[in-house]
């Protein structure tokens, strides 16, 4: 009987099943980059927001603290955000008349809270606490990047678990001193040094139970 | 399964004659023993394989497979857009992401207990006790925590209704105008029934509008009332009066028929000053209490007695007049006298709400021989506003409106039509008054009957004041405005007085200030939740004799019956709470429904085969009977209950509800028409006959072998262990001993199980005290609400899917005539080396550094490996999508620090972890480390008896470390070497010497 299969039949079943392997692999890399990327994780995406507020201008332009508006940063786990009161302590007096800021004093007037679109969300299944972070000294920027140089406000860090994990794992390589948790510019000269010993000082820990954040 | 063949009767009863190596029990199945138990039990999810049973036809599947294809291509989205709404100004105070509580009280039956509403930015989620409230101390029992969800509950009514129809607040204002203008002149047309009203400022309201309408008349009706407290008072002291107890001083205890300890004004602050005797600590405690409990189906109270007398309701006055005649006709009649004659002036007598008066005044009479009033038995003035016999008041009314003397009928609160004794034909008497209103929280029976329909406001929803059982005062203030435009009975009122509109907050202040409350007094009064100085002083008393006796001789012929309001949905207004409906009832465990409850004899007296029974009960499947009594015909299922009184029929009223809404239409059976005026809580003569008619059983949603450790051994392996004090003493380590299977000695250290180091850390663990849990199942609702734990439904019940985190498993010991009880509270022990773990193939289950067993919703896939590994079954698992993730009205009720479930995930306890984790975030951020007591657990916090404790035994002198160095601390299923976090005391009790059983 005649050989139905020529012998390179051989060669491509071989090149075939192990192609599938790679190919297989490929896909996987592939869905594993995609739901990494920002078109997932909304890293770097500007949303359209009631009124077009500058962290830039208010914060590096300004000066003003982070706390002035995000008042329970360091006593909740939600860091706040302001009512329109604390707008108008300031726009009552200065740009009194600016249409940019319309919405802002309709708000004010009528008692109707303004609207803004959320940027850092996480599923409902994470419980992450701004106040004891802070408070153990990590920055503000560390998370959300340097604000006071960003326009429109975005988000900064993937907030994926694996990123989470990177500093709970090693706190030693973020942490800073309390007192500049809130200086956006901080730049340590020797974390490898300052690392360490703030960790011990703060009595920070590696906390990578499940029920530190799911719960 | 069901080829086995059941045991027979004569089989099991000399089963149950021999109790050797079987000294506990669970149920008589299980006493039994049939080969169909033991093979239902050893299912994981016994009536799973039901759920297909029907097939599922084609339109079904495609139906479920487009959702499914639906719910996949959802799960593939990015986040959704979210929006942040800030304030415009923010409340001082609040602090975002952090709850506030406030002080309030919550009304049954008119009584108030003291409550602190955890509130999420202004959200009500969680009710607790308040620690500074006479009748709380910090406890909370299921009705408190489950008026969170009857706050939202989305079937309250929202608009004012005329004649069925969607009217405005404005046009009853408008109709009632001609009525009052004529009442200015003869007001005798004019009637208004409350229920029991203790608050101040109502009372006030009620005694203007009286003033202001000359002839108009004030009817009060509950259908749980204390007509026979108040006449057993009249009775004894000549007058109203209310009278409360000290327990803490009490060494003796006999209840005439009383659960005090789970129900009644002041129930929660009985059962702390109670277990307050009974708390053994070894080296401490010298003495406990004693409690001789009268009765005739089990209570709570009864449960935990230390002698239980099971009667017939009606001859329990005949015991009491015994006692108060010094006779003693049997060995526990002796031993009680000898008891209360040695204890004199430290002894309670308490009479039950269902016995009549004179019951009550026997009662005050045995006290006031004991020397116990002003000591253990405090009488005070009335805390009421104006007592009344209710019965006599409603009466009252049905006779008038029946003359048609009544012209206009306001109706504040309750559900007359539904719940008014069936002689009275409350329905029939109401058509024929011209102007009917209805002011309640649901568009219910007696709505449907009057032609106007006012929303009442939830008590989370207005300002208020009611008092306390001991007469102290709390102001009740609102936490969210009224979410269903309901208007308050202040408001009602003031629309009937007339005038300017005064808002509920303006009525109640202008009634305290006017009575001398300054701008501080009053906040403080809302911070405190209690008004200073308001508790009712006690007066000197002596009870007189009682009268002879007032109650025909008791037939002997038939059954009796006993009427009790039902101990989840009272008298049938909170039958559309779905926590209580599924909240499984003390003692009986089921859940959604109301059974004919009798003894195991009974149950033969009446035709059921006790064959049959076996084999139905193993499926949680009853036969109906029929009842026949003085004239009424009805067919209930029957439910035989061990230690259940011979001839008598227990049966709870405030199911069979037409109009409670999408949850409690049509649960279970309306008993109201066995309740008669001259017999409210029951009497003999019924007939009950099991229907041989009706072929097809009835399917009970009974927890009581649910999620149950394996049976074989309940006895052999010490699940529960007890003791009395008396052995106690001579032996503290009784609960150490060996049982069957734990014997390991040489091998404590050996484990199946990876080791794991805690030694440095804090090792969070908790100890249940036995002795003083009364199976009130207070925890089990405030764990439903902390932990937003979904419900199920009946179907879903029956096949053991209800998500309970915990469970209070029931243990009988003895005669299954009168059998001893015992409870055990049995939430996730947090094994240190925990079987779940291991065979997740996902980890999603986990250790934590504390020693907490942790459980990742976000990570399961649905093995229920876990589940099927963990020996003490205290895993749930939602087969469906339970959690009910559409209702806008539920979503503002969920503890926003709890994850909510969905469908294919397993759950457990986890030693509310959220409340650890933010204690430990306050704790760090003080560089500290979390405090004994810092933190509670919902169960904890709600416990009336303080049976659970939690904290950290590491350290050494924390309270839980020292209950865990008691002799009495014992683990569940030891020898499995699985360390449990959570452990035992063992039951201690107090029999008198002369009756103890020497084995």
């Amino acid at each position: 009987m005649a050989q139905i299969f020529h012998r390179s039949a051989n060669t491509l079943s071989r090149v075939t099943i192990f192609g599938a392997v790679f190919v297989a692999g490929f896909v996987l890399w592939v869905i594993g980059g995609i739901v990494r990327s920002p078109y997932f994780t909304n890293q770097g995406i500007h949303r359209e927001q009631p009124v077009p507020f500058s962290h830039q201008h208010h914060v590096a332009g300004l000066g003003i603290d982070c706390r002035y508006c995000h008042t329970s940063v360091e006593v909740s786990g939600f860091a706040g955000i302001p009512p329109t009161s604390t707008c108008m302590n300031c726009h009552a007096q200065i740009w009194t008349n600016a249409s940019m800021l319309e919405p802002v004093r309709a708000s004010f007037a009528t008692g109707r809270p303004l609207v803004w679109s959320r940027i850092h969300r996480l599923p409902d299944f994470v419980h992450f606490k701004h106040d004891i972070h802070v408070s153990k000294g990590i920055g503000c920027a560390t998370c959300h990047g340097r604000v006071d140089r960003m326009n429109l406000m975005r988000q900064e860090s993937p907030l994926t678990m694996s990123w989470c994990l990177d500093c709970h794992r090693a706190p030693e390589k973020y942490i800073r001193p309390r007192s500049e948790v809130f200086n956006m510019s901080y730049v340590a000269k020797n974390q490898e040094v300052l690392g360490p010993q703030l960790v011990k000082e703060y009595g920070a820990k590696s906390l990578t139970s499940c029920s530190t954040c799911h719960y | 399964m069901s080829d086995s063949k059941p045991l027979s009767f004569t089989e099991f009863r000399a089963r149950v004659g021999d109790l050797r190596g079987r000294e506990f029990w669970r149920s008589l199945e299980e006493l039994s023993r049939s080969d169909v138990f033991d093979e239902f039990m050893t299912q994981e999810f016994p009536q799973q394989a039901l759920a297909l049973e029907k097939g599922v036809d084609r339109r079904n599947f495609m139906k479920l497979m487009s959702a499914s294809v639906a719910m996949a291509g959802l799960a593939a989205c990015r986040q959704p857009a979210d929006a942040i709404v800030p304030y415009v100004n923010q409340p001082e105070n609040l602090i975002p992401g952090r709850p506030l509580y406030f002080a309030s009280a919550m009304p049954l039956g008119g009584y108030a207990t003291g409550v602190l509403v955890e509130s999420h930015m202004h959200r009500p989620t969680k009710i607790e006790g308040n620690p500074q409230h006479p009748s709380s101390l910090g406890a909370s029992d299921a009705f408190m925590q489950a008026s969170v969800l009857g706050l939202y509950d989305p079937d309250r009514s929202q608009v004012v209704r005329k004649y069925g129809d969607t009217a405005t607040w404005g046009d009853f204002i408008g109709a009632v105008q001609p009525i009052v203008t004529a009442a200015k002149t003869n007001g005798a047309g004019l009637r208004l029934l409350t229920q029991t009203v203790t608050s101040p400022t109502l009372g006030a309201q009620i005694q203007t509008l009286l003033a202001q309408y000359p002839g108009m008349k004030w009817h009060q009706w509950e259908a749980v009332n204390r007509d026979s407290a108040r006449e057993g008072a009249r009775m004894a002291f000549g007058g109203y009066a209310d009278v409360h107890y000290d327990f803490t001083k009490a060494n003796i205890v006999v209840s005439l028929g009383s659960d005090f300890l789970a129900s009644g004004p002041g129930h929660l602050r009985y059962a702390r000053d109670f277990m307050s005797r009974r708390r053994v600590r070894h080296g401490k405690t010298t003495s406990m209490n004693r409690m001789y409990a009268i009765e005739a189906g089990i209570t709570s109270t009864g449960s935990v007695a230390d002698h239980r007398v099971p009667v017939k309701p009606s001859q329990i006055e005949g015991i009491a007049r015994q006692i108060l005649a010094g006779q003693a006709s049997t060995p526990v009649l002796k031993a009680l006298l000898e008891d209360l004659s040695a204890n004199r002036g430290a002894s309670v007598v308490i009479a039950g709400e269902e016995q009549p008066a004179v019951v009550h005044a026997i009662a005050h009479a045995l006290n006031s021989q004991f020397g116990n009033i002003g000591t253990t038995v405090l009488v005070t003035d009335p805390v009421e506003v104006a007592p009344v016999n209710q019965l006599a008041s409603l009466q009252e009314l049905v006779r008038d409106m029946n003359a048609g003397a009544v012209k206009a009928l306001i109706i504040l609160g309750g559900n007359p039509v539904f719940d008014a004794p069936a002689d009275f034909n409350f329905t029939r008497a109401l058509d024929k008054v011209p102007f009917r209103a209805h002011h309640s929280l649901h568009y219910d029976e007696t709505s449907l009957r009057c032609h106007w329909h006012i929303p009442d406001t939830h008590w989370l929803e207005t300002w208020g004041d009611a008092r306390a059982h001991d007469g102290t005062i709390s102001i009740m203030q609102p936490l969210i405005a009224p979410l269903y435009n309901g208007r308050s009975a202040h408001e009602v009122l003031g629309a009937l007085i007339g005038g300017l509109d005064q808002t509920p907050y303006q009525t109640v202040r202008t009634y305290w200030f006017a009575k001398g409350a300054t701008e501080q007094t009053w906040r403080k009064w809302l911070h405190d939740g209690v008004v200073e100085g308001t508790t009712l002083p006690t007066r000197a008393a002596a009870a007189a004799a009682p009268p002879a006796t007032q109650h025909p001789g008791n037939p002997a012929t038939g059954i009796e019956i006993e009427l009790r309001p039902d101990p989840t949905i009272y008298d049938g207004r909170f039958a559309n709470n779905g926590w209580l409906q599924e909240l499984p009832k003390p003692n009986t465990k089921i859940t959604w429904d109301n059974v004919l409850l009798v003894s195991p004899k009974t149950s033969v007296t009446i035709g059921y085969d006790p064959d049959q029974r076996e084999a139905n009960v193993n499926e949680r499947r009853t036969r109906y009977a029929t009842v026949t009594y003085r004239g009424v015909k009805m067919n209930l299922p029957v439910w035989v209950v061990p230690g259940h009184a011979e001839n008598v029929a227990t049966i709870f009223f405030g199911y069979g509800r037409r109009n409670a809404g999408k949850v409690g239409t049509g649960t279970g059976f309306n008993t109201y028409p066995l309740r008669f005026s001259n017999a409210l809580h029951g009497g003999p003569g019924a007939e009950i006959r099991i229907d041989e008619t009706i072929e097809k059983p009835y399917l009970v949603a009974c927890t009581q072998e649910h999620q149950s450790i394996d049976p074989k051994d309940v006895g052999e392996r010490g699940l529960v262990r007890a003791s009395t004090f008396e052995a106690y003493q001579k032996n503290p380590n009784f609960a150490k001993e060996p049982h069957h299977g734990s014997d390991t000695a040489g091998h404590e250290n050996e484990s199946m199980y990876p080791p794991w180091k805690y030694s440095d850390k804090q090792a969070w663990s908790m100890v249940i005290d036995n002795s003083v849990c009364i199976g009130c199942n207070g925890c089990v609702m405030a764990c439903q609400s902390e932990n937003n734990i979904a419900i199920v439904g009946k179907e879903q019940v029956v096949r053991e899917r209800e998500l309970h985190w915990l469970r209070i498993d029931r243990y009988y010991r003895g005669d299954v005539d009168n059998p001893e009880v015992f409870h055990e509270p049995v939430p996730c022990m947090q094994c240190e080396l925990a079987p779940c773990e291991p065979v997740c193939p996902v980890e999603a289950t986990s250790h934590s550094e504390d020693g907490l067993n942790d459980m990742t919703y976000n990570r399961c896939i649905g093995t229920r490996y876990c589940s099927n590994n963990c020996p003490y079954k205290v895993r749930r698992f939602n087969f469906f999508h339970y959690a009910d993730y559409d209702t806008p009205a539920l979503k503002p009720m969920r503890n926003p620090d709890v994850t909510v479930r969905t469908r294919g995930v397993m759950e457990k306890c986890t030693y509310c972890v959220q409340r650890i984790n933010l204690a430990k975030i306050d704790a760090e951020k003080e560089n500290r480390k979390v405090r004994d007591g810092e933190i509670t657990t919902a169960c904890q916090q709600a416990c009336p008896t303080q049976a659970i404790v939690f904290g950290d035994m590491n350290d050494k002198t924390s309270e839980v470390a020292q209950l865990k160095a008691e002799p009495t601390n014992f683990t569940l299923l030891e020898e499995l070497q699985t360390r449990p976090r959570t452990t035992y005391l063992a039951t201690i009790r107090n029999p008198h010497p002369s009756l103890v059983k020497h084995a």
